[in-house]
């Protein structure tokens, strides 16, 4: 099986790619999109704000690429809110795989922004989710949410309730960090990486 | 919810842990990366790895520590001791630490706050505060402290709190060097009084002796994590344990068994 780590101007994925060392998987870490189009599974992390992202990707056609993958697709943090319509985070075109927009926490709810720490999530209704404990602990560090809509296959709630997982078709996505998400979320890559 | 987060610290030296630690079950209890992989089996929320050397082959070797420990463990991390620059943290960051901590170098050139959280955002930056209540030509002031807690400067801690939060930090790491090493509970005013304030999280630490000492910081103390080192080294408090106490008082906790 071919499993590539989408290479763009993320932050650091190194943790990403250890996760997957640690459950045996290979992988190849690229932004050529011959390879990326011929693998069976497509990684997309995030680390990082999401207009530069975003101009990161047009500048290099991966805004177009992404969306028109067949294999299952896995975005996971600002990966997951750069496949949604629109980010408020500097007033963001995102590449509208989920038809949904990514709102900043409200300032007024008297939380600290950003949501940093370990959180429950519910509600599953997602392969990756499958052998998970209900209520399972994540760890999310984000000022940036998608609220609950159609594509929501697992719940969190900070303030108010929003998508920590969304679903659609082949793509997949997770809000929280998979990686450093102890058992739970290797369970989760681990998922992933059986469909 | 978002739960209160419990963090072991593990000071690190020459790539190996320095406060002796008395774990039976370890194969080698200096083994700064098994006894991290043991606390996160325990259920630790996080670790924090401190390097406490200070020459030139010690940084590389502790660069390679941070490397194995992310290789292994599967909870975050953060890294921190001696880092001055961009490239410091650019090296710890890529070796696979999650989060730095920063210290001297930002009371020395507070900029480089908002150089790093530009460069690699701010939910990596952790900017340490030690601070230390001393009389001042104002009266008792808590006054930031560098250099391991021993040498005073001239910045107020409350103000400088929100400073580091205005300049991008991420989160703060709030050490009162009057109670660390007591044990007789951390600075539950002080650490009220800045998480109070702050929109950032904040870690107390210092002074951490018994189980309820924890249940007074997430409460009083309006803490969003507890840091402690010894206490959990030689295992006066078990992690499993502190958690079920404090779940049972109703606190929001992550439970792993």
């Amino acid at each position: 099986m071919k499993t590539v780590i989408i290479k763009y101007n993320a932050g650091n994925v190194q943790s990403v790619m250890y996760a997957l060392d640690r459950i045996g998987a290979s992988y190849l870490y690229t932004d050529d999109e011959v390879e990326i189009r011929s693998a069976d599974k497509v990684i997309f992390p995030g680390v990082g704000e999401a207009s530069t992202t975003m101009s990161y990707l047009r500048s290099v056609g991966l805004d177009k690429v992404i969306p028109s993958l067949k294999q299952p697709v896995f975005g996971t943090c600002v990966g997951m809110q750069l496949m949604c319509r629109f980010s408020e985070e500097n007033n963001t075109e995102c590449m509208g795989i989920f038809d949904v927009d990514v709102k900043r926490f409200p300032a007024a709810s008297g939380l600290k922004v950003p949501h940093m720490g370990w959180n429950n999530i519910s509600g599953y209704q997602s392969p990756l989710t499958e052998g998970l404990p209900d209520n399972a602990y994540v760890y999310f560090v984000h000022s940036y949410a998608a609220p609950i809509c159609e594509y929501t296959v697992a719940s969190c709630d900070y303030a108010l309730p929003f998508s920590a997982m969304l679903h659609k078709d082949n793509f997949y996505a997770a809000q929280f960090h998979c990686e450093i998400s102890g058992n739970a979320g290797q369970q989760i890559l681990e998922n992933f990486l059986k469909l | 919810m978002l739960t209160k987060r419990i963090i072991p610290c593990l000071d690190v030296k020459d790539g190996r842990t320095v406060k002796g630690v008395n774990f039976v079950n370890l194969r080698d209890a200096g083994d700064a990366v098994e006894l991290g992989a043991m606390y996160a089996a325990q259920g630790a929320d996080e670790l924090v790895y401190l390097d406490i050397t200070a020459t030139v082959d010690g940084r590389s070797t502790f660069i390679d520590l941070v490397r194995r420990v992310a290789q292994t463990i599967n909870i975050p991390f953060t890294v921190g001791g001696g880092i001055s620059s961009i490239a410091d943290v650019s090296a710890l960051l890529h070796a696979g630490a999650d989060k730095v901590s920063i210290n001297s170098a930002a009371v020395r050139n507070p900029d480089l706050i908002n150089e790093l959280s530009l460069e690699f955002g701010s939910q990596c930056i952790v900017v340490a505060i030690d601070t230390r209540y001393i009389e001042t030509e104002n009266g008792f002031e808590h006054i930031v402290h560098t250099h391991g807690g021993r040498k005073a400067t001239e910045i107020r801690s409350i103000p400088w709190a929100k400073e580091v939060e205005e300049r991008g930090a991420g989160e703060i790491l709030l050490t009162s060097m009057d109670t660390d090493g007591t044990k007789n509970g951390f600075a539950l005013e002080l650490t009220s009084t800045i998480s109070g304030n702050a929109n950032i999280p904040v870690i107390a630490s210092g002074g951490a002796g018994n189980m309820e000492h924890f249940y007074d910081v997430f409460t009083a103390g309006k803490a969003d994590a507890g840091l402690a080192a010894s206490i959990f080294h030689f295992r006066e408090i078990d992690i499993p344990d502190l958690k079920e106490y404090l779940k049972n008082k109703d606190l929001p906790i992550r439970m792993t068994r």
